[in-house]
């Protein structure tokens, strides 16, 4: 399924059974370890260390944990989760025992979207056939005391329970708001026991951190950002599809490897990323620099980019809870203002108020989509505005 | 719904409930259920819920709105969910969005008469790197073209019984 040529971490060999096996060899706090001294960030997109979350889940007192897995997958250009579904799901659920190993739980979810339910019976027939192999149920792999099992909970469509305490939020059978924080679910998540919700790749990668080891995992990557990432490109480029590539790689190399470097920009971290205008291709993808869970959209010479905010703008009012002031009505505002620009009949004076509202938006929103929505809309007035003022005009 | 239908259904929405000890955990997959099986969840079916659940029917109202997949109109046998996220539009949704209207004589958010086919966008599907995509319950289309359009929805009314079976619920 991958187009990479080269094998780094998600993608390299690994015996499922034998990596578990030996992971269950090792005691709570050494794998732990090994995560942490990987530096192993979350591959979801907001980049929180993972050994940290579940440290702190271990550490948490409770009669039950959970492990989840979030394959709530929907940010805008974002496909590299299906395809780890498809094709590395037993990698998936033995990423999961890991974590379960970890903090001591023995109760995992995986939280489908409701869009991915054609991935649902034959992840299903997996996590069968892991049982049937001894890599869930009772006694993993020989290991006295050691419980786990797994079952799928189903989506019903809301970009919004991708966000960790919205998804427990949906779990216990409500809208899927989120929770003001702290507690954080490691401490008070699905039930209020202590929960660790972790991305598709991340289980995948901490899995082979474990078996294979942190140096190994640090020989790519950058100081801040170690590892390979998936991305999923799509968009105008020849050879759109899922990439695993070190951490660090520059917007430009990127470009070359998917055969997209005649681009006028790329948004790179979906619908809640950052549009980076061709000047600045030489620009790392990296948490220190432009971060992503994994969306790369190409842009060619030929494209509207105001047409392109007002796709993501429009994606947000519809996708926002409405739970909060800032993101419910200030999405709704920026889509207004993106729509007066579209015919022609937005002053200067006003973008520069939206502009402070998206800022706004940002700093006052309760969760990760407010606080991302205006970044689009930001980056594409701030660096497109000659290309959207010279095409509009309200007299033509 | 006829009141035996709605007996009928409530027995099944209390099995189900019951699985789940009648936690509120076991909400959204009952909701699930009879959004499956009615292509809507009805006033009266909120209400069944709510005294399974022992909540309020505003709670489940709540939820039933909260959630794209779930709905209080009915829906028809078929839904057609066309992704109008910026990949699948600029790979050509647009062209597909109107012979799918064409097709379907119908216009987005509309459900046709004999109850067949209900047009819907939807937000990012997960095969930008084979758009324009769409979602027919819960089959996924990929590289769909205008002209492979007819074909996809031909596809699905002409499958056995699907013109005898629809309306059972009504």
């Amino acid at each position: 399924m991958s187009k990479t040529e080269k094998k780094l971490v998600i993608f390299s060999d690994l015996d499922v059974e034998k990596a578990l096996k030996n992971a269950l060899q090792k005691s709570r706090p050494d794998i732990i370890g090994e995560v942490r001294d990987s530096g192993l960030k979350g591959r979801g997109g907001a980049g929180f260390p993972t050994a940290v979350k579940w440290n702190l889940a271990a550490a948490a007192q409770g009669e039950r944990k959970f492990v989840i897995c979030n394959a709530d997958e929907g940010e805008p250009g974002t496909f590299k989760d299906r395809v780890l579904l498809t094709d590395y799901a037993d990698q998936l659920i033995a990423g999961m025992v890991l974590a379960a190993y970890a903090i001591g739980s023995k109760d995992g979810i995986i939280y489908l979207r409701a869009e991915y339910t054609y991935l649902r019976k034959d992840l299903e027939a997996t996590i069968e056939k892991m049982r049937g192999k001894k890599m869930l149920g009772k006694r993993i792999l020989g290991k006295d005391g050691f419980e786990f099992d797994v079952h799928i909970h189903m989506g019903s469509g809301a970009y919004i329970c991708g966000e960790e305490t919205a998804l427990i939020e949906s779990l216990e059978g409500h809208r899927g708001e989120p929770r003001n924080r702290p507690p954080f679910p490691v401490t008070v998540g699905y039930l209020g026991c202590p929960t660790s919700v972790n991305n598709v790749e991340t289980f995948i990668t901490a899995l082979h951190i474990v078996e294979k080891g942190a140096k190994w995992f640090k020989t790519f990557g950058t100081e801040k950002s170690t590892g390979s990432k998936l991305f999923s490109v799509s968009g105008d480029c020849e050879k759109p599809g899922v990439y695993e590539l070190p951490m660090g790689i520059t917007i430009k190399k990127l470009l070359e490897t998917v055969g997209g470097e005649d681009a006028k920009a790329v948004q790179v971290g979906g619908a809640s990323g950052t549009c980076v205008p061709r000047k600045d291709f030489d620009r790392a993808i990296a948490y220190e620099d432009v971060s992503t869970g994994g969306s790369i959209i190409v842009f060619g010479q030929q494209r509207d980019m105001l047409q392109v905010a007002i796709n993501f703008m429009e994606f947000f009012c519809e996708e926002s809870c409405g739970q909060c002031t800032p993101c419910r009505l200030g999405t709704e505002t920026l889509l207004e203002g993106l729509d007066l620009l579209d015919e022609g009949k937005c002053s200067l004076k006003h973008l520069r108020e939206l502009c402070s509202l998206g800022e706004t938006m940002q700093l006052s929103s309760k969760c990760g989509l407010g606080q991302s929505a205006p970044n689009a809309f930001l980056s594409i007035v701030e660096n497109f505005k000659s290309e959207i003022f010279d095409t509009r005009c309200s007299c033509r | 719904m006829l009141a035996s239908e709605r007996e009928q259904l409530k027995a099944e929405i209390n099995k189900m409930a019951k699985k789940f000890d009648y936690h509120r955990s076991g909400l959204i997959p009952v909701l699930q259920y009879v959004q499956n099986i009615s292509r809507h969840i009805s006033p009266e079916s909120m209400q069944d819920i709510a005294e399974a659940f022992k909540i309020h029917p505003v709670e489940v109202q709540g939820v039933v709105s909260f959630y794209s997949f779930l709905s209080i109109e009915r829906k028809g046998k078929f839904v057609v969910r066309l992704c109008r996220t910026i990949s699948c539009d600029m790979a050509g949704k647009e062209a597909v969005a109107n012979q799918l209207e064409n097709e379907l004589g119908i216009e987005f958010g509309e459900t046709t008469d004999d109850g067949m086919f209900t047009l819907e966008f939807t937000n990012c599907l997960g095969m930008c790197d084979m758009g324009p995509a769409m979602l027919v319950n819960d089959d996924i289309h990929t590289r769909v073209t205008p002209e492979k359009v007819a074909d996809i929805i031909d596809s699905y009314r002409n499958r056995f019984g699907a013109h005898v079976t629809h309306g059972e619920h009504a």
